[in-house]
């Protein structure tokens, strides 16, 4: 007998509206499942008397020590009894979806099945780290729950201080603009890495994501302590058949307004045809009969944007790789920081290119654990200590294009610059 | 008698190969150009020839397995048995056929998923978890979405925008939703008050003082027992310290307001990545349906909307426009709260004459 369904005034008003509403879904599945109707009496008591009602605790699968988000109720009465007592726990299951999000419906199905039979049947996806939310199980429940999700080849994502659950764009898989294959580099870089996933035991929370491009469509400079982006070296491609048919479409003004003058470095230019440059790194798009438009690549940051507005005419290049910027996170403690440069390129196609990744990445999470003070994330510990002693410590050279312009004050003690000088000679040898 | 614990396969993540829709996988890295053929369909051709078209449609994100399984029924019928969810929780299908597009889109919207989300659209809405299921939450989550979805559903649908917009919303100041070209993100307005009777077993106190981002938290003797107190004075009621220690609580159904923020840009095109920055706050926290936020969003769209020239992000409008005439032209009001005072903050401020009249 499904248990008699809360009044849900507030709630109720969610239900209208050409939206989906998560409210209508909730109902659906109140009715067969208890669980799920005393979690819509929780919810509209909170929407009554804005104000949170459930508190953390410890909640865990065998074997590992994170990756469930424990959940109890607050919600009591004079007795100090759950007022909603069938969701009295409300247990969330993170769980790591393939990269990419690529699914077929019977692995959906699959994954309904086991909610349905173990928990709340409510599943987001996705959280914003990427991870699939099988939220509302209760104590007892988890942990079969888990078992069958893992048979099923599904392992728990990431919470607390610990390497988090990844996220990587579309990439490869459907987008012209994808400069490495974002699902195997995330899998090469996650997957030998669990064990701090699983057993939290760093510093704070670790979080790494892969963009096929300068798009960043997974925010990862933002919203990661590690970014690996998508780049190239050479010169910007060109289809001229696609240019014209582009220039065709919209005409001189759109590519002066829309193009040229929306280029960040000024690498743009229009020339009257047979006025191009010939130097072996510029890229010349012939527009039409008599116009072309002149790409400066050394001037290109790889911005994406004319890329953007002409899709196809004009392509990301050959020589393909990646750039790392180390640092992002959000607002706490000292403010969001952003990502920025620890590696301007490196290749990232064969075998040895991931394994060097791999590596790398291993570096910096054990820096990580070595160096950063209880709760503070990588991009706090770069703040406080400064940019090259990072890199001194993770072993990664100094460039310039690490920094958007050299310092402004003469704050510093220079007594090693004969030396530092001698490195950078070295460094510029071996590059050679 | 040691129960027989199952140990668990550390499989980490997914192969995705065998899951993509078949097309893709046989022109993995191949891909060589796209268009927009109508608002919520993308076409793309492989270097060989071979082509795809997407329907992207939104969904709630909190989804009930009865939806999941609708979305999968779909999916079977329309297109090929496979589907793909975004970052922003849209579901896209993939059918290799054009044929196939406009059956798809119309179950798609039969089932009550709006098609749309691509391109110049007002994609759906990033968030967090809210009354749901989050220990600390100032504000629901997924109804501010829900409410603010269908208000801007028109913009979903029809990709009429400028270029992207993408938005957020926060359920606390630490921004799980993040970054965004607007972001709606709950703003507490006073420190938080403590139950002194609760520190002393729920909290690690050294723990909880060196959360606090200005140091305004220290141990303190409350009635005979240890507790910690606030310098109220110092408090930026950023509520960082209530995740470590709940009985400092934070959250105040009257006085806890949210905020609006702007011109968030995570892409690198055209200008470096960019942080949103406060335009507005001090709006109420007004379930089910916050209408004072709604309106406010969809004002300071409707602005950038009929004022922004092509591809110009948010970000890039106001650097054209400069931020007084975003106020004027938003009837937003600029405060003194507006001008930044964190640290490195002088960066913020005009050290030239460039002033626009
Ligand atoms: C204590 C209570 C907290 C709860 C319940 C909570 C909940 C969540 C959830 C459910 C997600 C999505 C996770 C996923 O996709 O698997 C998330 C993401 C996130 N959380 Fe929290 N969070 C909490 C505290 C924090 C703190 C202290 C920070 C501070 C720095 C934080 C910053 C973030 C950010 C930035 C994201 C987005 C990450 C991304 O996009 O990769 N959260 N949070
Ligand atoms: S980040 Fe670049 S490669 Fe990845 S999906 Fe976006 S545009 Fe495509
Ligand atoms: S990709 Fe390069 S050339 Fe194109 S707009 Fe950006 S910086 Fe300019």
């Amino acid at each position: 007998m499904p248990k008699k369904v809360h009044e849900t005034p507030m709630l109720d008003q969610l239900e209208s509206g050409p939206w989906p509403s998560f409210v209508t879904g909730l109902k659906r599945l109140a009715q067969d499942n208890d669980m799920m109707a005393d979690l819509l009496g929780q919810l509209e008591a909170s929407y009554q008397d804005k104000k949170g009602y459930w508190k953390g605790g410890t909640i865990g699968v065998y074997g590992y020590g994170g990756g469930v988000i424990p959940r109890f109720t607050e919600l009591k009465d004079a007795n100090d009894k759950p007022r909603f007592p069938a969701a009295a726990e409300f247990h969330t299951l993170r769980v790591q979806p393939p990269a990419g999000m690529h699914y077929d419906t019977a692995t959906l199905r699959k994954l309904c099945d086991i909610w349905e039979k173990h928990g709340s049947g409510l599943i987001a996806l996705h959280g914003q780290s990427g991870d699939i939310m099988f939220q509302g199980a209760t104590s007892e429940r988890v942990q079969p729950a888990f078992d069958e999700l893992n048979e099923a080849g599904f392992d728990l994502g990431g919470a607390g201080p610990a390497l988090r659950t990844s996220m990587s764009c579309v990439g490869a898989a459907r987008c012209e603009m994808s400069c490495f294959d974002e699902a195997r580099a995330l899998r090469a870089v996650i997957n030998p890495n669990l064990d701090d996933m699983h057993r939290p035991a760093l510093p704070y929370k670790f979080k790494f994501k892969f963009s096929g491009c300068p798009n960043d469509c997974v925010n990862s400079i933002q919203r990661s302590d590690f970014a690996v982006i998508g780049t190239w070296r050479d010169n910007i491609r060109i289809d001229e058949a696609l240019a014209r048919a582009w220039f065709a479409g919209h005409g001189m003004e759109q590519l002066v307004n829309d193009v040229v003058t929306r280029c960040p470095t000024k690498a743009l230019s229009v020339k009257r045809a047979g006025t191009e440059s010939k130097a072996a790194h510029v890229s010349a798009v012939r527009m039409s009969d008599d116009q072309v438009l002149e790409i400066d690549n050394h001037d290109c940051v790889r911005c994406m944007h004319c890329l953007n507005v002409m899709p196809g005419a004009l392509l990301p290049g050959k020589d393909r790789g990646v750039t790392l910027l180390v640092g992002g996170k959000s607002v706490l403690k000292i403010g969001s920081t952003m990502g920025t440069v620890v590696v301007p390129f490196m290749k990232l196609e064969t075998d040895a290119d991931l394994e060097r990744l791999g590596e790398l990445a291993r570096n910096v999470i054990d820096f990580f654990a070595d160096n950063a003070l209880e709760h503070e994330r990588i991009g706090e510990t770069i703040d406080r200590i400064g940019l090259a002693n990072f890199l001194e410590g993770v072993g990664l050279p100094i460039d310039p294009n690490m920094i958007v312009e050299p310092r402004a004050n003469p704050y510093v003690r220079t007594d090693g610059w004969d030396e530092e000088v001698a490195k950078w000679e070295e460094r510029k040898r071996d590059a050679a | 008698m040691a129960a027989a614990h199952r140990a668990p396969i550390e499989s980490g993540v997914p192969d995705p190969m065998p899951l993509m829709h078949p097309v893709m996988r046989k022109n993995y890295g191949k891909w060589v150009y796209h268009n927009h053929p109508k608002p919520g369909v993308l076409y793309h051709r492989a270097a060989g020839g071979d082509e795809i078209w997407t329907v992207k449609a939104g969904t709630q994100r909190q989804l009930d397995v009865h939806s999941i399984r609708k979305l999968c029924d779909i999916g079977d019928r329309y297109a090929d048995g496979h589907l793909r969810f975004t970052a922003r929780s849209n579901v896209e299908y993939m059918v290799a056929d054009a044929s196939k597009v406009d059956p798809l889109i119309e179950a798609l919207s039969a089932a009550g998923f709006p098609v749309g989300g691509t391109a110049n659209s007002v994609s759906m809405i990033a968030h967090t978890q809210g009354f749901l299921h989050c220990d600390i939450p100032g504000t629901d989550a997924s109804g501010v979405v829900k409410a603010l979805m269908d208000e801007l559903y028109e913009e979903f649908v029809k990709c009429e925008m400028p270029n992207r917009v993408k938005l957020s919303t926060s359920c606390c100041e630490i921004n799980c939703g993040g970054q965004a070209d607007m972001a709606i993100i709950m703003q507490h307005t006073k420190p938080p008050k403590i139950n002194h009777d609760l520190v002393a077993n729920i909290c690690e106190r050294p723990a909880v003082v060196a959360r606090c981002p200005v140091a305004a938290i220290r141990p303190a003797l409350v009635n005979g027992k240890p507790s910690l107190e606030v310098d109220e004075k110092k408090c930026v009621c950023c509520g960082a310290c209530y995740p470590p220690c709940p009985p400092m609580q934070i959250n105040d159904p009257e006085h806890s307001k949210i905020a609006i923020w702007v011109g968030g840009k995570n892409a690198n095109a055209r200008g470096r990545p960019t942080f949103h920055k406060l335009v507005a706050s001090g709006l109420p926290n007004n379930p089910p349906r916050w209408p004072e936020v709604a309106a406010a969003v969809r004002k300071i769209l409707a602005t950038y909307k009929a004022d922004a020239r092509p591809w110009e992000r948010m970000v890039d409008w106001i650097e054209r426009i400069g931020w007084p005439r975003f106020f004027e032209k938003t009837g937003l009001p600029f405060t003194k709260y507006h001008i930044d005072d964190w640290r490195g903050a002088r960066r913020t401020l005009n050290a030239s004459t460039h002033i626009r009249f």
